[in-house]
């Protein structure tokens, strides 16, 4: 499943020139050669973990990650857990249950105290849209964030172009449909940015009130059916309907959802025969995605996904904490 | 009480199309002549060409604000109700009322309804007999059409305007930002701009059922001005106010998730604000005041939904808003009709130009002076301004309130 086709050659600057971003705080007016780097950075990463085993790296060795989660989270949490591990850094996670937010204190506050345990990275996560931006703002480190309400999620929008640029080689030109609840999701919008800018034809299709008519501000077709965003695409990525955000009556039922708008064979064979699926996960199994597709090895990046995800946040976590490591040509 | 005579200004009047120069006498705290004046025994105060306008009468503030109101020329405030505690009794309305003389004068508005809440008329009949001048629903409008009504038709019947919010409650109820590119990009929840005009049409059609008075504190859209303007074409008492934020800003501001920018009603895309230029040139807009809501860290310093709304604007006001008149917008008088005549006469008030017998509420102006809007320096009591760092012009160099040098 590794990739089969050369792909382009990514062409950025020598050194920090590439990246000189302190924080990872979205995609959003990142050059494509940045995020090319970045992709480049992972794939190293990945190509490493699939020749030698679960590799173990100490190029963050004695430095101290912290994972802010102030939204509940199980994959991506881990993920960022096991990326700072596997670059011998020192992980140290803290839940919301756990956190003094419970208390009264205020994120600003939160973050005075972040910041001075020194850490050399936060990676955050937080239910309310430009919560992480905030948090970077007051402390002195590289902040990265893990999703921020509506915003984004940058990790994911590199980790889904990664494995799309693994399993067909390139993503310019690409057909690429996302489908789902558009409106609240953050990896629409990483991914909407990430795919666009790297030269995919992004379509966007759901219930008409899930996906909002400013699409277009991202370069993307807007679909309310899904049928039509279908035909002829080459990557479909199928999204996860967050029941707990559908108080406001966007759509009847599930049950709906899933006749409407749910993959299933039939709906997938409008597709490119070798289009690949994806999802972020965690799957709603017969709401968004039939377990067929999910599970079938041929079509399915899924697990792909989850595996170039690690990669990314080793690249991500790697990257912006070169400068206060000393990195030849990053100091 | 001394007299004083203020020598070689630019007398601007609302109701003289013309700034003419001249001489203004204060006597017993009234403005006694104007024009070619001396007066043997009176102070002089040398304008030295300096604007003297009427003092500024800000139509909807959400806080006593002494030294915000004074450096910003501001010598009487309407108190929006919403306290805490809502104005909603004769003894809360008696309280407010007295609490800036005799420096500044406060308004208090009449809660609408009992604790703000929209549900039953609050006594109105008492407020007023305790000083309430006007009656308004608060930051939200009354849902309920039918309470809607009988509010216009009691406080009509009263002699009072009804001063109400202009936004569909089931549209905005969790957004925070206008519906468009820049809530889309911020991952902001965000509300079509119709949900003001949904309201305005809402209450335009109840206006016209009442025959009563109602004053729409804010109106922001192209939609709403459209409504606004054909309702007084049909001779309707309708009126709308705007503050600078509005005119000056559109949810670009938003960028960076700035919660100083977060304001209700949210600020709206690019060809609203043109639409609100528009409406201010051509008479639409009524009314500019500052919408005065100063709100301190604990408020402000918080991700952009969970920030509260409001901007502290009092003392920016005037030279927010002289920047229409260098723009070209409006004349200098005319300026003075929407910050200070028309408020006054909303509120029942002989106040808000230079006539001859009306209180001396004056304020001596140089028009020109250039400054920097910095949030730090701000007198008001918090510093939450979206326009930080934005070079203005107009300066307040003196102000009187009732004849006394206040400031």
């Amino acid at each position: 499943m590794t990739s089969t086709v050369p792909k382009p050659a990514s062409r950025y600057p020598e050194g920090r020139a590439a990246f000189p971003h302190k924080h990872l705080l979205g995609l959003a007016g990142l050059q494509p050669w940045e995020i090319c780097f970045l992709l480049d950075e992972a794939e190293r990463w990945a190509d490493a973990a699939r020749t030698k085993g679960a590799i173990k790296s100490d190029a963050l060795h004695g430095l101290t990650l912290i994972n802010a989660f102030f939204e509940n989270s199980t994959r991506t949490l881990l993920s960022f857990e096991i990326a700072g591990k596997r670059l011998g850094a020192d992980v140290v996670n803290m839940a919301a249950a756990q956190s003094s937010i419970k208390k009264g204190e205020t994120l600003i506050d939160t973050a005075v105290t972040l910041n001075a345990m020194r850490a050399d990275a936060i990676t955050i996560r937080h239910a309310m849209s430009g919560a992480v931006a905030l948090i970077a703002d007051k402390v002195d480190c590289p902040v990265l964030n893990a999703g921020d309400g509506w915003h984004e999620h940058p990790t994911q929008g590199l980790l889904d172009a990664l494995t799309i640029r693994r399993r067909k080689g390139r993503i310019d030109g690409l057909v690429v449909t996302i489908c789902g609840d558009i409106r609240h999701s953050r990896v629409a919008r990483s991914n909407m940015i990430a795919l666009a800018t790297l030269g995919a034809e992004v379509r966007v299709a759901g219930p008409a009130p899930l996906v909002p008519e400013c699409v277009d501000a991202y370069g993307a077709a807007r679909f309310t059916r899904i049928e039509p965003a279908l035909e002829g695409a080459d990557v479909v990525m199928m999204l996860r309907l967050q029941t707990e955000r559908m108080d406001g009556g966007f759509f009847p039922s599930l049950r709906e959802y899933h006749a409407l708008f749910g993959l299933n064979a039939a709906r997938l064979a409008l597709a490119k025969p070798d289009a690949l699926v994806m999802h972020p996960g965690p799957m709603n199994r017969g709401v968004e995605i039939d377990s067929a597709i999910a599970d079938d090895p041929e079509r399915s990046a899924i697990t792909e996904q989850v595996e170039m995800g690690v990669a990314v946040r080793m690249a991500c976590l790697d990257v912006l904490t070169r400068a206060q490591r000393g990195v030849e040509g990053w100091a | 009480m001394s007299a004083t005579l203020i020598i070689n200004a630019r007398l601007v009047c609302p109701t003289h199309s013309d700034v003419a120069h001249g001489a203004l006498l204060i006597r017993d705290g009234r403005i006694a002549a104007t024009g070619d004046v001396t007066a043997q025994d009176a102070d002089i105060v040398d304008a030295k060409g300096a604007l003297l306008t009427p003092g500024m009468v800000d139509l909807g503030v959400f806080a006593t604000d002494l030294a915000a109101c004074h450096a910003g020329g501001i010598t009487r405030i309407a108190l929006m109700p919403d306290g805490p505690p809502p104005l909603d009794n004769p003894g809360l309305i008696e309280r407010a009322a007295k609490a800036g003389k005799p420096d500044l004068w406060i308004h208090p508005l009449a809660a609408a309804t009992r604790d703000l809440a929209g549900a039953e008329l609050a006594e109105i009949g008492l407020m007023q007999q305790a000083g309430a001048r006007a009656v308004a629903t608060g930051r939200h409008r009354i849902a309920d059409s039918a309470l809607m009504l009988n509010l216009l038709r009691y406080a009509g019947g009263l002699g009072l305007v009804t001063i109400t919010h202009a936004e569909d409650e089931g549209l905005v109820h969790s957004a925070v930002a206008t519906d468009g590119e820049m809530a889309m990009r911020l991952g902001l929840a965000a509300a079509p701009a119709a949900a003001e005009s949904i309201a305005i049409a809402r209450d335009i059609a109840l206006v016209e059922v009442a025959g009563a008075p109602l004053h729409f504190r804010q109106v922001t859209t192209r939609a709403g001005f459209d409504l606004i303007r054909r309702a007084k074409a049909a001779g309707l008492p309708v009126t709308c106010g705007i503050t600078p934020a509005h005119l000056l800003l559109s949810d670009v501001a938003l960028g960076e998730w700035r919660s100083f920018a977060r304001l209700s009603p949210a600020l709206r895309q690019e060809d609203d604000r043109q639409a609100a230029l528009e409406a201010v040139s051509d008479g639409t807009i009524d009314v500019i005041a500052s919408g005065h809501d100063p709100r301190g860290p604990e408020d402000k310093r918080l991700p952009f939904a969970a920030a509260q709304p409001g901007m502290a604007g009092a003392a920016s006001l005037l030279a927010l808003s002289l920047g229409l008149v260098r723009d070209g917008y409006i004349s200098l008088p005319r300026l003075f009709d929407l910050v200070a005549r028309t408020p006054a006469r909303l509120l029942g008030l002989d106040v808000g130009s230079l006539t001859i017998g009306a209180e001396a509420d004056l304020a001596l102006i140089d028009p020109a002076t250039a400054w920097r809007i910095d949030a730090r320096k701000s007198p008001a009591r918090a510093s939450n301004t979206p326009f930080d760092g934005l070079g203005v012009e107009g300066r307040v160099r003196a102000l009187w309130k009732g004849g006394k040098r206040v400031a």
